[in-house]
């Protein structure tokens, strides 16, 4: 049952990932704007819920509905190879800087992301 | 990948399906390696990802040489992997670490994931070229 929604969760998830990355999608942009994006909006998402449904968090919430939307869905909708690849390819095309930046802003980027998605969801966040 | 739009209700579905067996690939062997290797630092995270960066440098070496692989390309590389390898639980790990006073682990956490992964990419791209 538990592997189902988490099944479930990651098709949703990585059906959304696509979806943006096709809408965002520029011909001659370098940049992995898309990418970074979703593993962005998935950190921030994972650190909000986390939170949330946690010891102490303001939401109840079963086992497998927990994992339906943390390993499901924020696990499908963000991605490491595609990150990992892109970085590469950056480099791989002659822009040395551009890849060393992508991979810092990214790590960066994801790791400001869920501590301020787990910081919205702390109680005592507006009192 | 602009070719392919819109994109077919068959298409979706095999997407779909590569993408959730993605997940539970990497759910439980998550789950499996947490209970083999223990806690100290989420190492099936970093195993996931690795492999996964690794056979998606593969697989990239490899379409690139068909033209007319982007179904493969989407279905396999954007689906399955994409979802199999993942960010969100690399973040939370590291944050929950971080909180927990363990900023040592965190920092540990956050190289290995990184250089690891891009030494897995870059493996499985020059492996696909050979």
């Amino acid at each position: 049952m538990i592997y189902l929604l988490v099944g479930l969760g990651s098709g949703l998830g990585a059906s959304l990932r696509l979806l943006l990355s096709v809408f965002l999608h520029q011909p001659d942009a370098l940049w992995p704007w898309a990418t970074l994006l979703v593993n962005l909006l998935g950190s921030a998402l994972i650190g909000f819920y986390a939170t949330m449904v946690g010891t102490n968090g303001r939401w109840q919430a079963s086992e497998p509905l927990k994992q339906f939307v943390l390993a499901g869905f924020c696990g499908g909708f963000t991605t490491f190879s595609v990150f990992s690849l892109e970085g590469l390819q950056l480099l791989l095309a002659g822009h040395g800087h551009l890849a060393v930046l992508y991979v810092l802003i990214s790590l960066l980027a994801w790791l400001l992301a869920v501590w301020f998605g787990s910081r919205l969801a702390q109680p005592n966040q507006f009192s | 990948m602009s070719q392919i739009l819109p994109f077919s209700a068959g298409f979706w579905l095999l997407f779909f399906s590569a993408a959730a067996l993605g997940g539970i690939v990497r759910f439980w062997l998550m789950n499996f390696l947490s209970r083999k290797l223990g806690m100290a630092l989420p190492w099936g995270t970093l195993l996931v990802n690795c492999s996964g960066a690794m056979t998606l440098g593969l697989l990239a070496a490899r379409v690139a040489e068909a033209e007319q692989a982007q179904l493969l390309w989407l279905v396999l590389g954007i689906g399955f992997l994409g979802a199999y390898t993942t960010v969100s639980s690399f973040s939370l790990q590291t944050l929950s670490l971080w909180q927990a006073g363990q900023w040592q682990r965190a920092l540990l956490n956050v190289l290995l994931t990184v250089l690891l992964g891009l030494a897995a990419v870059t493996l499985g791209f020059y492996w696909g070229q050979a």
